[in-house]
């Protein structure tokens, strides 16, 4: 299989060839489709007229179009696995037609002729949907001219696997792509709420680091130190995971020798994939950090051919650091200054959670001797709250705390309200802490104005309408407490019907949302995929 | 001699009352439910009607208000404690009438007819000593104890109309009511039950645990998730501390953001109360509607240094608004909250809203 994961390499990363030889790619794979097909073959010949009867037999019953769609899509999903495949859900669908009226039509054919009929097609629609689609999965495409920009893009974009959890296909696809990067699969826990199980739901003491050998030659140190401090929930906060994923790249492109007869600019997009299978199974990758993984694949597979390796690899840090600099440093301080025009003396401020965003406007206000309260409203199991209360105290700043059952009783002290936000998405829903879309209800209530602080790498490309299409499930258990001695839920997992629900996200809708003040000026919700079309256009 | 060993009785028992009532409010001792403390004040109150001494009505409702007045002052927050009183200031008056052979319609319009007529009659209208007097109050304040023991029973058995199948119904906190209520259709009925723990008490643990035992589908969120879920909840289904005058709530905190959210997504909010939690407050009184505990449950003394410089509020209610309920379903049916001043004025006398 490592051969093929090289010549995979070479299909994936060859965006820049793909555009000229269309022609040649079809040989390519045809070639390995062929490759394969012999295997199929030989291990076949036992089993074909056990399968020549059955399919008959279910012929003849008239359910044959159901039933052998099923079993080529399968077997022929287990082969595709290997090989780049951008489209799991219409690919099936498409099988599904196509094998059906084969058999029925001519039975007399031979098993291995019908699968190359059947692939030969396949090939010839899957090259046409290459050819046409913007391929957002492998972004070191954009070597292409971004003819895309211009015009609307075609939507079919991949659906990322974790929310597909409650597809088998798509487990199993993930659980190959795993065993080819040699990455441990981490294994759901504890009983999933039947309306979100298309999640992943994981415990926290079962990290995927203990199934790792150690040193793991095929994970770079840094990198796991990195999963185990997302899934211990050490590095929490979208800003500081994206920024942590930055210094983590940077070390691993610091200790990166290019292979002989391989190129830099594909070999370390390559490298790089394993990495982040690994850090997406540790705790899902964040929109930021989806961001900045776009951003990183682009730079390095825009490094030219005949750049030699060592300045390749200091164009590449220079490059991280200016993103970090310029996308979370200096946005926040653009945001911070927008944001003090909107803070007057007297002011009483609640803030949700901990956002580091927020905490930096509250800070850089107080510097400037704005005369304010703040009111930090916490929830749990996260307790977040606290964080923000002990920077803010520590600062000087006179603070009130509650839980967030208690906001309807102090809503009514509050003058205005600062959120942080996780994402922002294209319809204008704001992705952020659980709790928010609550607190921004309740100010809506009281008419207290809402503000949403947020840097333009947050924005996203996404749509969601309510809380439950993609999310993230966190590990159940925080949800226990002891009070007084006493331990409710302590064996819930023997309890039949009992279940435990510790979600992570929530979307805010916009009419709940005033203003959002980001580093290009205060817009409203809805403005943002505008902002997104701007950016395209730029980049 | 009977007399004076009664007396010291009762007031021993009055006491004790009163102790338990002080330390339950604070948490320390053991957190009795609403109609636990219903029943035994109004036991309380029968005990000082037969053994307390008094010749006719005026005295023993003099004594009965002096008695409640102490019992409220010790636990302003535990409401039905006054209800009661009032309850039974009520019986007192109507048997009174009845003894003197006025109907009751006369009473009931009495207060406008006072009030172009003449004012000041009532209180004169109570020295008569009728003997069978102390026998019928009795009698009234043990059917009182009935309906009271069947209260829970009574709006269980609503359950069924209104809960149908698989429904995802949402809670907050633990109510015994809401219990018995949706314990009673989950015998005949599947559904799913979504609840919010109700930080930083978490009752909604316990209520969650009960629920399964029941074999009902159950979950448990945090407070922070429930606008997150609310867009699949078919019904919220809640408890309250108190119904107030106005038809509003005094209900456990995280009601209110409940009700929003419910208002929001066009849900029904369902509040089932009996009749001894409804309470002739108005929510205005600012110093004397909410209560706090102790904000160690909040921010505990673990945090160190932060705790002297932070203020921190642990309210234990909440105000939630009549126009945000859809329904109530006591005992004795079901009301819209625009109609429970009408039910007040059955159960409780105006001039008694003031003990």
């Amino acid at each position: 299989m490592a051969d093929s994961g090289v010549t995979d390499g070479f299909e994936k990363t060859g965006g820049i060839e793909r555009a000229k030889s269309e022609g040649k790619e079809l040989t390519k794979e045809e070639k390995q489709r062929l490759r394969k097909e012999k295997k199929q073959q030989k291990k076949n010949k036992e089993k074909k007229d056990d399968r020549a009867s059955q399919e008959s037999g279910r012929e003849k019953q008239g359910v044959s179009s159901a039933a052998s769609a099923p079993q080529p899509s399968a077997q022929s999903a287990a082969q595709k696995a290997p090989s780049a495949v951008p489209a799991p859900v219409p690919v099936p669908a498409s099988e599904a037609p196509a094998p059906a009226p084969a058999p029925a039509d001519k039975p007399a054919k031979s098993k291995a002729e019908l699968k190359a009929e059947r692939r030969a097609r396949q090939e010839a629609e899957r090259a046409s949907k290459q050819g046409k689609k913007g391929d957002p999965g492998q972004p070191g495409a954009a070597g292409k001219p971004k003819a895309p920009a211009s015009e609307l893009q075609p939507v079919v974009k991949r659906l990322p696997e974790h929310i597909q959890v409650d597809n088998p296909d798509v487990l199993k696809k993930l659980a190959k792509k795993l065993e080819r990067q040699q990455i441990p699969l981490r294994l759901d826990y504890g009983y999933k709420v039947s309306l979100f199980s298309h999640l992943h739901q994981y415990s926290r003491k079962a990290p995927l680091t203990q199934q790792l050998s150690i040193p793991s030659t095929v994970i770079h140190p840094a990198i796991v130190r990195l999963g185990l401090q997302y899934s211990q929930g050490i590095v929490a906060g979208s800003n500081a995971r994206s920024v942590a994923l930055l210094h983590a790249f940077r070390q691993v492109i610091r200790d990166y020798t290019t292979p002989p007869n391989e190129e830099l600019s594909r070999d370390l997009v390559n490298r790089l994939k394993p990495y982040i299978s690994f850090l997406n199974q540790c705790r899902p990758l964040s929109a930021s950090m989806g961001n900045a993984i776009k951003y990183i694949k682009k730079e390095i597979s825009n490094i030219p051919s005949q750049c030699k390796e060592e300045e390749a690899k200091s164009k590449l840090l220079h490059c991280i650091e200016w993103y970090i600099k310029e996308k979370i440093i200096l946005a926040a301080k653009a945001i911070a200054e927008s944001s003090i025009e909107k803070i007057s003396d007297g002011d009483v401020i609640l803030i949700y959670g901990c956002s580091s965003l927020v905490n930096h406007i509250l800070c850089e206000a107080f510097e400037k001797s704005r005369k304010f309260r703040v009111i930090v409203v916490d929830s749990r199991p996260r307790l977040e709250g606290r964080e923000a209360l002990r920077r803010l105290v520590q600062r000087g700043i006179s603070c009130t705390y509650v839980l967030i059952s208690a906001v309807s009783y102090i809503l009514p002290e509050v003058s205005k309200v600062f959120l942080g936000a996780h994402a922002l998405l294209a319809n204008g829903y704001v992705m952020s802490r659980v709790g928010t879309s609550q607190i921004a209800l309740v100010a809506k209530a009281f008419n207290v104005p809402v503000l949403v602080c947020c840097e333009t790498y947050k924005f996203c490309e996404r749509v969601q309408t309510d809380s439950f299409v993609s999310n993230e499930l966190d590990d159940p258990d925080d949800l226990i407490v002891t009070r007084k001695g006493r331990t409710q839920l302590e064996n819930w997992q023997q309890e039949p019907s009992l279940g435990l629900l510790n979600l992570v996200y929530d979307v805010t809708p916009p009419d709940f949302v005033d203003l959002v003040i980001t580093e290009l000026g205060m817009i409203p919700c809805t403005s943002v995929p505008v902002v997104l079309r701007v950016k395209n256009v730029d980049q | 001699m009977p007399g004076p060993d009664k007396e010291t009785d009762l007031t021993e028992r009055v006491e004790a009352f009163l102790s338990d009532l002080k330390r339950g409010g604070s948490g320390a001792g053991p957190l009795r439910g609403s109609a636990e403390t219903a029943r035994e004040t109004t036991a309380l109150l029968r005990k000082i009607t037969a053994q307390a001494r008094w010749s006719s009505a005026g005295d023993l409702m003099e004594i009965i208000r002096k008695e409640g007045r102490r019992m409220t002052a010790a636990q302003p927050s535990e409401t039905t404690v006054g209800n009661m009183i009032r309850r039974v200031l009520k019986i007192i008056r109507e048997e009174y009438a009845r003894s003197r052979g006025s109907s009751e319609e006369a009473d009931q319009q009495e207060s406008l007819h006072k009030l172009l007529t003449s004012g000041g009659l009532s209180e004169e209208n109570f020295r008569q000593h009728f003997a069978p007097l102390k026998a019928n109050v009795i009698e009234a304040i043990n059917e009182l104890l009935t309906e009271l023991e069947g209260t829970t029973d009574n709006i269980s058995m609503q359950a069924l109309e209104h809960i149908h199948s698989n429904e995802v119904i949402m809670t907050i906190g633990r109510s015994r009511t809401v219990e018995a209520f949706l314990g009673d259709a989950a015998r005949k009925r599947k559904f799913h039950v979504i609840v919010a723990e109700c930080a930083p008490f978490c009752q909604g643990h316990e209520m969650a645990t009960n629920l399964s035992k029941a074999g009902i589908e159950t979950t448990v969120i945090a407070d922070a998730a429930i606008f997150a879920v609310m867009s699949r909840v078919n019904k919220v289904i809640i408890g309250t501390q108190t119904v107030l005058a106005n038809g509003g709530l005094r209900a456990v905190n995280g009601t209110h953001t409940l009700a929003l959210a419910a208002k929001h997504h066009s849900t029904p909010l369902i509040v089932c109360a009996p009749m001894f939690k409804l309470s002739p407050q108005f929510p205005n009184e600012e110093d004397t509607f909410h209560k706090f505990v102790s904000p160690h449950e909040v921010l505990p003394f673990t945090e160190g240094e932060i705790l002297s410089k932070v203020n921190v509020h642990c309210p234990v209610f909440d105000y939630v608004p009549p126009e945000l309920i859809t329904l109530f379903i006591s005992n004795i049916g079901g009301h819209a909250p625009s109609y429970i001043y009408r039910l007040m004025s059955e159960l409780y006398h105006p001039e008694d809203h003031e003990l």
